[in-house]
């Protein structure tokens, strides 16, 4: 029986509740749910007419048995029934039921929109109240396109109650976070900022939360808040602690309020008026002297509430990254933080001072507290704060404590929980690579970490090792020497064998004048490991040994004798036994010329982005702090490492400089590529390559080649050439992204950098002179064709007519879409190379998907959409073979990349995506829905798209279908 | 804050609010996940961890783990801070609140939620504001029935003063 029962107490609910309590087993319990479901259904059916009391009571009853996690498919009548009614709590509950157990059944969704609507218009505060908290709980895109016009009025209305404001503002606040598109502030937007000068505390804290998310989207709109939010924090900050009298907490004034003005500040740069930034400044200033002061209270909430600000205005200084002065001092405070008895508060110190690594003002008082965060990483009792301390040994590393690092990292790898192994091993992995200055220290590390975590080292480690191994001359002796002593151990992993053979294969002979690694000896330590290992690392072991017979004639016949044994020729595996039997015949009838052409050592790898980094940026995803501070380390480290490279980039480039008529029988590049795992090192592969995509621009100058071939077409002609043949592709390549590299050849690399908002898009075209000659009467247009005319605005300036050798010049357009089209805008360049005119004329990647804003939506509300897109002509589909690996997280990077947003748990069968998103035009919107179902057995897609509009759903359709 | 749940030591969940749509499934996947992670940690480790690409901060109030899912960028110690007024607010309301008061009651449970939070943010950070909003919606019920009990009288009356 309840304790206490306040208000109306519910007899019969209580003793339910009380009877679910006392039944001894799961089945006694669903045995007396389904009586009162029967006792609960024949009342509702029952002829008499019931009060609105016992309705109230069933449906309470029917919500609780739906919280103790039963299905409950009745009762939403009666709830809405409850909804007119007069009494307070009979509406309280009826809403209630709706909030928790909302079903998108039209006909209902009408009647509570009324209610809701009537007790808008009540004017009694406690009703509004109500039907506003009910339309932030469901939240419907129905709901918001009720409400959404009506809620601001209520909000900024001179004689709302300071309640109903509170409610209205954080209301509004859910139904711009799941429609966007249909909260318009426009008029609003200065009173809604104003709030922020409300009288009351309530009114503030809750206005607070809406702005916030506002200028996160509309930063311009909502400057205005800057100098507003300043002057409360600063009037908060220096309040005694009695002064805001219920807004204190625990002695600490309104630390909630606090907070979120710091997180508000943190949307925008320091302010530019010269009194608003030295106001805050001061503030901030403050906080971290409090923070010295005793405390006023020893309860822990006195400590959270008054470090809750403090770690806020940390993240603050941090955000601004312009005050030296203010990021030391943070630096020593997180530093004192870091001994700390609360593990609370050593957590987020090591949090927060990972970010603070990345400042050039507080890198170096970081670096000071490297024994303590090492003696974290070896004593915290807790594996979340020791992987805190993990990551900030990552993100202060740099070239002077790079060995005790990475030495301490590799120890704790011996004892590390496993569920933070693999990440610690890339970490290792690419620390080692980072700051290494010389190699062998890089090949002993990775080594070891084979040797202690051999099952967390994932492909790319060992893909990076080889590729450096092969780009540095200088050790591979060092490397050969080495592995060959690791395979000596027993019991070694079978990554190691991988790597051995592999490096041995390539450069046995550095060692083999040593007769204690004979070839001979060499290879019988390789084959004895053979049978251990599972068929990738097989067929990469008989790579390696068709690899001796070339550097090692006197092996010849022994390898010849086990190729030709029946477990090799006859092994039941397809790939082994087309091995041994091509590896045998070639040794077999080729010369030694031919033989030393087809086997020859492998060539230097294109320098590209480290796979590991990409893969840590999987994982990490793509905000991470250091993950964008270890991209810049990169870029300074890039010039003095050599290797590098996408294990894809090996294959293409193998192939190019080898062009010998077996080289896609030559298992060892594929070995390393890992063939036994096709498909998951394929999907891999994909997604290396678009990670390195988007994050090269033209600037940096990668060497990725989108086209091999020159343009030779239209050389001399002084009319715009023709669109390249290859140009569909080029725009292809950018449907699902924004940057990257257009086009190249032997003489000019365009790369293109761009962005959209709503209809309006910028871009920016980079011309790269990779000649050491000048261009001469450079000149570049752009043209509508067509239709496109009068569906595509696009302005830009002339670029400048000379370009000198080796240099580059940027043009920039500015796009804006007018109606929705379907051809590419054509940009041609022309320009005088050592008196030869160049004329080249490319497709410009600007797609309607381009004007995709992303509209999140629920399950219920996807499919009603669906359905009222039915007609023939808004659907357009194609089924089609997939044409790369069919790995989920790609697709979804693509369809993020397309701009609509994905819907999760949409779709009931989990294999399949949904996108949603509207395309902004100035002259209309056009809602999007997209439909994605991958048939991985057959390797083929069905993709269905839906619009209001036919040519859209009919071009967006032959976009995204090149896409897979 | 996206959820926010209630559970007790032995992996009952007493009170579950979410603020972004999630399935039904999904939820119970979530619940049982969570629930897992969160009873198998000791007593003096942090109150914060990451969970999927979520931050979960919790903390364990007698018999109840009281468990919020924040964003990346949510201050945790703030978070804290929320759960420890909520438990204030019940407290206040219930008087010395225990876990039985949340099981049958429930209904108050999610109303004094509601007041305190509101689509995942903090409506109001005063407690004597929202506890004057749930006592007023108690006090509106008592007016309700004695109005109703007054119309009753005067009917009476009226068929009195007929006769």
């Amino acid at each position: 029986m309840p304790a206490v029962s306040k208000g109306d107490g519910m007899r019969g609910l209580a003793v339910f509740i009380s009877d679910i309590r006392n039944c001894k087993s799961k089945e006694a319990e669903i045995k007396r749910i389904n009586k009162e479901l029967a006792n609960i259904r024949s009342k509702f059916k029952g002829d008499k007419a019931l009060d609105g009391y016992s309705k109230k009571k069933y449906v309470c009853k029917l919500l609780f048995i739906f919280l103790l996690g039963h299905d409950i498919d009745f009762g939403h009548m009666e709830a809405v029934n409850l909804l007119s009614s007069n009494k307070y709590t009979e509406k309280q509950i009826g809403y209630l039921f709706i909030s928790v157990l909302v079903n998108s059944n039209s006909e209902l969704i009408r009647l509570i929109n009324n209610a809701i609507k009537n007790d808008l218009a009540s004017r009694n505060p406690t009703f509004m109240c109500l039907a506003l908290h009910c339309i932030a709980n469901v939240g419907s895109r129905e709901m918001a396109e009720a409400f959404a016009g009506e809620i601001p009025r209520i909000l900024v209305a001179g004689d709302t109650m300071d309640s109903v404001k509170q409610s209205a503002a954080l209301c509004l606040l859910r139904l711009y976070k799941t429609s966007p598109d249909l909260v318009h502030m426009g008029e609003w937007t200065s009173r809604v900022v104003h709030l922020l000068n409300d009288q009351h505390m309530g009114v503030v804290t809750a206005a607070i939360s809406l702005i916030t998310c506002l200028s996160q989207k509309n930063p311009e709109e909502f400057k205005t808040c800057i100098s507003l939010a300043v002057s409360r924090l600063s009037r908060i900050v220096s309040s005694a602690s009695t002064d805001l009298q219920d807004y204190t907490y625990y002695f600490v004034p309104a630390p909630w309020l606090s907070v979120k003005l710091l997180r508000l500040l943190q949307c925008y740069p320091p302010p530019e008026d010269g009194a608003v930034k030295g106001r805050l400044v001061e503030c901030l200033e403050t906080i971290l002297n409090k923070a010295q002061e005793p405390p006023k209270s020893k309860k822990v909430q006195h400590s959270n509430a008054k470090n809750a600000i403090l770690f806020e205005a940390i993240s603050l200084i941090i955000h601004y990254d312009s005050e030296p002065n203010l990021l030391v001092r943070a630096c020593n405070q997180l530093g004192q933080f870091l001994q700390h008895r609360e593990t609370n508060l050593r957590y987020l110190a090591l949090e927060s001072m990972c970010t603070l690594a990345s400042s050039e003002f507080s890198h170096e008082a970081v670096k000071t507290h490297i024994e303590t965060v090492i003696n974290a990483l070896k004593t915290e009792r807790d594996v979340s704060v020791r992987q805190r301390a993990a990551d900030l040994l990552y993100a202060m590393c740099d070239r002077s404590n790079a060995k005790q690092i990475v030495a301490e990292m590799l120890s704790y790898l011996e004892t590390a929980d496993y569920s933070i192994r693999e990440e610690i091993v890339l970490k290792v992995a690419i620390l080692a690579e980072k700051y290494a200055v010389d190699y062998s220290w890089y090949v002993d590390t990775i080594l070891n970490l084979i040797r202690i975590a051999g099952d967390y080292v994932s492909e790319e480690v060992w893909y990076r090792v080889i590729q450096i191994v092969i780009n540095r001359d200088d050790v591979q002796g060092y490397a050969a020497k080495t592995v060959f002593e690791a395979l000596q151990a027993p019991a070694c992993h079978e990554n190691m064998v991988k790597v051995g053979g592999y490096i041995l294969g390539e450069f046995g002979n550095l060692i083999a004048g040593d007769p204690r690694s004979s070839p001979l000896v060499q290879f019988n330590l390789l084959h004895s490991k053979f049978h251990l290992c599972s068929v990738p690392t097989r067929a990469l072991l008989l790579s390696a040994y068709i690899k001796f017979i070339n550097l090692f004639p006197e092996t010849k016949s022994t390898i010849q004798e086990v190729l030709r044994s029946d477990s090799q020729i006859r092994n039941s595996d397809v790939e082994l036994q087309q091995r041994a039997v091509e590896y045998l015949k070639l040794s077999s009838i080729a010369s030694t010329d031919v033989l030393a052409t087809v086997l020859e050592e492998m060539p230097p790898f294109p320098e590209r982005e480290s796979s590991i980094l990409a893969k840590l940026k999987k994982k990490k995803g793509p905000g991470a702090v250091s993950v964008s501070e270890l991209e810049d380390g990169k870029k300074e480290a890039g010039s003095e490492i050599n290797g590098g490279g996408g294990a894809e980039s090996a294959a293409a480039a193998s192939n190019a400089s080898t062009p010998s008529p077996s080289a896609d029988l030559l298992g060892l590049r594929s070995g390393a590529a890992g063939i036994g795992s096709a498909t998951g090192a394929g999907s891999l592969l994909v997604d290396v390559f678009s990670e390195s995509g988007t994050a090269a621009t033209a600037s940096s100058g990668t060497d990725e080649n989108f086209l091999s071939s020159t343009p030779s077409s239209a050389l001399g002609s002084e009319d715009p050439a023709p669109a390249l043949p290859e140009s569909d592709e080029l725009l292809h390549k950018f449907v699902c992204k924004n940057n990257g590299v257009l086009f190249e050849n032997h003489l000019l690399q365009i790369g293109i950098k761009s962005e959209y908002r709503q209809n309006l898009g910028r871009m920016y075209l980079f011309f790269g002179n990779k000649t050491s000659m000048q261009f001469i009467g450079f000149s570049t247009t752009v043209t509508c064709p067509g239709e496109l005319q009068s569906q595509l605005n696009i302005q830009t300036k002339p670029v400048e007519p000379l370009v000198e050798g080796g240099a580059q010049v940027q043009q920039v357009l500015n796009i804006e879409c007018l109606s929705d089209f379907t051809e590419a805008p054509l940009l041609n360049i022309r320009f005088r190379y050592g008196g030869t005119l160049q004329n080249i004329t490319l497709k410009l990647p600007i797609t309607i998907n381009k004007f995709f804003q992303p509209t999140e939506m629920a399950s219920q509300d996807f499919f009603q959409r669906w359905k009222q897109l039915s007609q023939p002509q808004q659907e357009a589909q194609k089924i089609f073979k997939a044409t790369h690996p069919m790995d989920s997280e790609v697709l979804k990077g693509k369809l993020l990349g397309l701009g609509t947003a994905l819907l999760e748990n949409v779709d009931p069968n989990p294999e399949n995506f949904v996108c949603a998103g509207v395309i902004q035009t100035k002259a209309l919107q056009v809602g999007c829905l997209l439909r994605l179902e991958p048939n991985a057995q057959a390797q083929m897609y069905r993709l269905t798209l839906r619009s209001s509009k036919e040519s859209v759903s009919k071009r967006l359709c032959e976009l995204v279908a090149e896409q897979f | 804050m996206r959820f926010m749940l209630l559970f007790s030591r032995q992996g009952k969940l007493r009170l579950q609010k979410w603020y972004t749509a999630t399935s039904e499934r999904e939820k119970k996947k979530m619940v049982r996940e969570l629930m897992q992670v969160v009873l198998a940690r000791k007593p003096k480790m942090c109150s914060f961890l990451e969970w999927r690409d979520l931050k979960i901060v919790y903390k364990r109030y007698a018999s109840l783990y009281f468990c919020c899912a924040v964003e990346d960028q949510d201050n945790e110690l703030i978070t804290l801070e929320v759960i420890h007024r909520f438990v204030e607010l019940l407290d206040k309301y219930f008087g010395s609140v225990c876990e039985l008061d949340i099981i049958f009651n429930f209904e108050k449970a999610y109303f004094i939620l509601d007041e305190f939070l509101m689509g995942g943010e903090i409506q109001d950070t005063s407690k004597k504001s929202v506890l004057k909003a749930i006592e007023q919606a108690d006090l509106l019920q008592e007016v309700w029935e004695k109005i109703e009990n007054l119309a009753k009288i005067l009917e009476t009356l009226a068929l009195f003063i007929k006769q």
